[in-house]
């Protein structure tokens, strides 16, 4: 065969190397397009932005003024409901998911769930929030306050949360199990010895990814009536006196950073336009530092799986 | 490792009970500080911003105000449910609106508190035009000029044959509404194949860079840009108006000016925080306006919104459908329905 080769080895290699180089070419513009975006967009918020973040705007409440005008309501608000989304969403999603993952048996109803919780991830946000309204503020009559936020963002990100988990817990090996199994483990002892702590870096990065998604929603957050102009901040959660503990601030109205952003983009004139961009700067900034967050977790996490 | 993984499981857990449950029990701390809820239109907004942040300044934090923008119509729906005090409207409370606080018990006091004005523009570039008039607009604007009017010498024979091109709002927006009810003559009438946004910036943008654009803002806006953009004057029936502050408040530019509303709650008045409140509005209010680009009131009209209030003379002086082209004094000195 190979004594046979004519004296033009193989014609089609040139053009199996001009594809692998279009190919090359076609991934590189596919990734500049996608991060250019990313890149200009955040420049031109950073170069508008930036110079406008300082103390006084960090510790500030709204304004007419927009020299004056500061976001510290904004970022307490956002804050705090991440804190009640993470507390809530994230032990309900991570326990579903297990029990989906290690417990319930193969039976239509479980498909049925499953088919659903997939769907779930994927339905628009303002769709939560009509829900939320419906439920938590008409039906339960909790009100229009963070812990209503925090409890809609939690169902916003449940699905996420078990998705991700699941993914996780799937790709520790069965013999894993098995092998607990066999010096007579229990299932509940399998998981909380070994499946859990080797997941838990897929199960930390689906988390942040899913807070991150939540800390930039408007939609389901205006429907359960977050305000723009609100010059005071929550109730501190330490107090003076017996119990030093307090839950006030659950029940204060509050506003998030991109409401914020959004009432100074929507107003007359460009004098807002800088503190838009600095608010914009600080999300992206809180995002950033979520996921650096995440990724630090995930190493030390990896670094201790010894298997 | 798995220690540390099930107590960070086990916290998580507890803090969320505790916070859920804890929740319950504390209701009723969290109304010890006054509150003043408004919500509503956007365009209100800015106003009762100003006079929120000055009237929390003036008593030094111990009455706090939330305003929040959930559209004139979003607020109304919350005003009737007697879960707002205040009501910020861009229009006056429609028949459906007024039903539903009835059902629900909420009487209100309707206050006018500036002028809102639309801004028909073009480019500093256009040099063919400095007026129009409404019938010239309606043309533009109507559903039947759709894919049909699209050059400028379509309306006016000495305008030049060049595309016409339009922006002009979103129709989520109280500008929209109030705009096709002026100039088609229907709400919410209008053609749509032009670039239509809720933010108005973008628009300024699009008509400053257009030298064949048309497009209507609202005023303050024009107010804050005016180099960018050439206001186009309204043929009225004493020849063309400017949209102006003092034309606004004369009354002569017609009809692209409305006076805007709160709405108070009866019950909610009857509180001392909301009565100040309302009472700093009305007057200190004037001055603030100015501030944020709108347009006051005459003194005669804050007079009689004034002595409404402190009469306690509740109800709407429209009936449930908005009119163009009302002043505010004849508006004031109907016999109001509820």
């Amino acid at each position: 065969m190979a004594a046979q080769s004519s004296p033009h080895p193989r014609p089609s290699i040139g053009r199996r190397k001009i594809a692998e180089a279009l190919f090359k070419v076609l991934g590189l513009c596919s990734l500049a397009i996608g991060v250019g975006t990313l890149v200009l967009l955040f420049g031109a918020l950073l170069v508008e932005g930036v110079t406008r973040i300082d103390w006084q705007f960090l510790m500030s409440f709204p304004s007419r003024h927009a020299a004056k005008a500061g976001i510290l309501p904004a970022w307490v608000g956002s804050t705090l409901i991440m804190l009640v989304t993470a507390v809530v969403g994230v032990p309900l999603g991570v326990a579903a998911a297990i029990y989906l993952e290690e417990y319930a048996r193969r039976t239509w109803m479980t498909e049925l769930i499953e088919v659903t919780v997939t769907n779930l991830a994927g339905v628009p946000s303002i769709i939560y929030g009509l829900l939320a309204l419906g439920l938590f503020v008409y039906i339960l009559g909790l009100g229009e306050n963070i812990l209503v936020a925090g409890l809609t963002l939690a169902l916003l990100i449940l699905p996420v949360v078990i998705v991700t988990t699941r993914e996780a817990i799937r790709a520790i090996p069965v013999e894993i199990r098995e092998a607990a199994y066999a010096l007579g483990a229990t299932k509940w002892q399998t998981v909380a010895h070994h499946v859990l702590p080797y997941s838990a870096a897929g199960i930390l990065t689906g988390i942040i990814l899913a807070l991150s998604r939540a800390i930039g929603e408007t939609a389901p957050i205006v429907t359960i009536g977050a305000l723009t102009f609100i010059a005071f901040l929550p109730p501190a959660p330490i107090t003076t006196h017996p119990p030093y503990v307090s839950f006030d601030w659950l029940l204060s109205p509050f506003t998030v950073m991109p409401i914020q952003m959004f009432g100074w983009v929507s107003r007359p004139g460009e004098d807002f336009a800088s503190n838009a961009a600095a608010a914009g700067v600080l999300l992206v900034g809180m995002t950033l530092a979520m996921n650096g967050v995440a990724i630090y977790l995930r190493y030390r996490m990896r670094k201790q799986v010894t298997w | 490792m798995h220690m540390l993984v099930a107590r960070f499981v086990g916290y998580m857990a507890m803090a969320g009970f505790l916070g859920v449950f804890g929740s319950g029990s504390h209701q009723v701390h969290a109304d010890q500080t006054a509150l003043i809820k408004v919500d509503g239109s956007s365009t209100v907004y800015p106003l009762t911003e100003a006079v929120a942040e000055e009237f929390q300044k003036a008593n030094r934090g111990r009455i706090r105000v939330t305003v929040g923008i959930a559209g004139t119509g979003g607020g109304f729906k919350k005003f009737c449910r007697g879960e707002t005090d205040i009501a910020d409207a861009s229009r006056p409370i429609l028949k459906e609106e007024m039903d539903l606080c009835q059902k629900n018990g909420v009487a209100y006091y309707e206050l006018p508190i500036a002028f809102d004005a639309l801004t028909v523009a073009v480019s500093p570039k256009n040099t063919w035009i400095t007026s129009m008039t409404v019938e010239e607009l309606k043309k533009i604007w109507e559903p039947a000029a759709q894919s049909k009017i699209t050059r400028w010498n379509q309306i006016h024979s000495d305008w030049p044959d060049a595309p016409l091109v339009l922006f002009g709002a979103g129709s989520d927006s109280g500008t929209f509404d109030y705009f096709t009810d002026a100039i088609v003559g229907k709400p919410k009438s209008s053609r749509g194949d032009y670039t239509a946004s809720e933010d108005d910036n973008v628009l300024v943008q699009g008509i400053e860079n257009n030298k064949n654009a048309l497009g209507y803002i609202p005023f303050a806006y024009y107010a804050a840009q005016m180099k960018k953009l050439k206001a186009v004057a309204i043929v009225g029936k004493n020849g063309p108006v400017l949209p102006s502050a003092e034309n606004v408040v004369k009354g002569s530019y017609q009809p692209l000016s409305r006076p805007l509303f709160i709405y108070v709650s009866e019950a909610a008045a009857k509180r001392t925080e909301v009565k100040n409140f309302v009472d700093y509005y009305l007057t200190e209010g004037p001055k603030l306006i100015a501030e944020v680009r709108y347009i006051p009131l005459q003194e005669q009209a804050y007079n009689m919104a004034r002595e409404r209030f402190s009469k306690g003379v509740a109800g709407t002086g429209f009936g449930g459908v908005p009119e163009v082209g009302l002043t505010v004094e004849e508006i004031m000195s109907r016999p109001p329905k509820r």
